[in-house]
């Protein structure tokens, strides 16, 4: 096979720039982009709140008999049993199930796929969030206490920052993960990246060029991904 | 300053402590020794209720403290406590160290935290050290700005837990050396340690603890270690000197 520069423009105006076939994938990008970042501020936020309850919950165990440790042991127990729901079952089945019978009168297909992906996103981040606030040296705490600090203050200004940075590594995996989770988004018929490659394929009839197109996507938006991390990584070390 | 009355504390089914009485009064310096799991440390924690006392009360400063309405974290600013382990807060520099809890409970304002931290760091020799994270300094360092920290809020009684067990030997007369400045400033203190030397010297009364209750409670330090009165004190002070 000879190729040659004109072999190129040739091969890239049938494939991606006739008839504006790139705005298949340029449009499901977005959308991917927009499902993943509202998702993550939904998993961020309720994965945070989690792993506090599950926290607390450890930490007060001696006055349990309170209504603030009744309150907190109820909670517990919810989020225990959310968490290994979600864990335990495919992201695809939750997606499938929000779609059809929880979500239903919801016909906002963007909507439901950031609400599932957030939700299922929640639990990963609440466990290691709680591994993360577990690894912090429990002398610290004791000695903000020690100094009159309220729990949530040391909880605050010590526990937390060092948790956060305990866990970052294991956070990027989860950011990482919860991008290319959302490719299942073309099952309840969301033209994300990957669907929108599909819907390429079907005016084309070739299924390398879209497929490849958009796994080089995924695969530069991980590499920059990455290179975050790491730089957050760098920032918040002392050593 | 601080009296335990009938005070027990059980983890589960072992009885830490079973039945303390102590009363200390302003000023006094009690050094408090005991064999290994004889409840000292747990008895000093609980004066700062870091453990919940399961029967007994703890009276600080006129006020019943283990009990419902009191506000723990009020109680707790005006009674400091310094680690085995220094527990320095890791993710803050030595500056921040000391300044964090007058700022968080209303103290001291910015300037006043920092300049009140710089003259502590002053006497205790470390200014030079301001800027620098916890895991830069060597032990006696660190639990000497862990006193430091704990000075920073001007607690009326400082309690020390073991505070020079987990330092290199050349480093425990730095941190030896500033207790007793503090001791001869009036500091009231309550110090569980093994430093005999120390009890000697500084502490005007010494607590034989044993099995969960005080077992001798002495006025004369030389006294105590020349001539103990309880056969049990004789014991253990046989085994370590």
């Amino acid at each position: 096979m000879i190729i040659n520069s004109q072999g190129i423009v040739n091969f890239i105006t049938d494939n991606f720039i006739v008839d504006d076939y790139w705005k298949y994938l340029a449009n499901g990008f977005l959308v991917t982009i927009q499902v993943t970042i509202f998702a993550f501020i939904i998993g961020f936020g309720l994965g945070i709140f989690l792993a506090m309850i599950r926290v607390a919950h450890k930490d007060l165990a001696p006055s349990w008999k309170t209504p603030s440790g009744i309150l907190i042991n109820i909670l517990n127990k919810i989020a225990n049993a959310y968490i290994t729901i979600i864990r335990g079952t495919p992201t695809t089945v939750q997606l499938l199930i929000m779609f059809n019978v929880v979500l239903i009168n919801l016909h906002n297909l963007k909507l439901v796929a950031i609400l599932t992906f957030g939700l299922n996103s929640a639990a990963y981040m609440a466990e290691i969030f709680r591994s993360g606030i577990q690894a912090v040296n429990p002398g610290e705490k004791e000695a903000a206490r020690s100094l009159g600090l309220s729990y949530l203050q040391s909880m605050s200004r010590i526990v937390m920052p060092q948790a956060f940075r305990n866990c970052l590594p294991s956070f990027g995996n989860e950011v990482i993960t919860l991008f290319k989770e959302t490719s299942i988004s073309g099952f309840i018929g969301l033209v994300d990246l990957t669907r929108g490659a599909g819907i390429l394929i079907s005016k084309t009839f070739k299924a390398a060029p879209p497929y490849f197109a958009s796994a080089l996507i995924y695969l530069i938006v991980v590499l920059i991904l990455e290179q975050i991390f790491h730089a957050l990584e760098r920032r918040v070390s002392h050593d | 300053m601080i009296k335990l009355s009938n005070l027990y504390k059980n983890f589960d089914d072992l009885e830490v402590l079973r039945g303390v009485n102590l009363d200390i009064k302003p000023s006094e310096k009690v050094v408090i020794i005991g064999p290994s799991g004889s409840g000292k440390s747990t008895m000093l924690r609980c004066m700062n209720l870091l453990e919940k006392p399961t029967h007994g009360e703890i009276i600080f400063k006129g006020q019943i403290i283990n009990q419902e309405h009191v506000d723990i974290n009020k109680v707790r600013e005006n009674m400091g406590m310094v680690f085995q382990q220094f527990n320095l807060f890791s993710n803050l520099n030595v500056l921040e160290n000391l300044t964090l809890a007058p700022i968080m409970r209303n103290h001291l304002n910015q300037e006043e935290a920092d300049s009140k931290a710089i003259e502590l760091l002053n006497r205790i020799g470390l200014v030079d050290k301001i800027d620098n994270f916890p895991n830069q300094l060597s032990g006696g360092q660190q639990q000497r700005i862990a006193i430091a920290r704990a000075l920073m809020m001007d607690p009326d009684l400082l309690l020390f837990d073991e505070p020079t067990s987990a330092l290199d030997p050349e480093m425990v007369g730095e941190v030896l050396d500033l207790m007793t400045e503090l001791a001869e400033a009036g500091m009231t203190m309550a110090v569980v340690t093994h430093e005999m030397g120390f009890a000697r010297e500084v502490a005007n009364r010494i607590i034989f603890i044993d099995e969960g209750i005080i077992v001798e409670d002495s006025y004369d330090p030389k006294n105590f270690f020349d001539n103990p009165q309880q056969e049990r004190t004789k014991q253990f002070l046989s085994k370590i000197l």
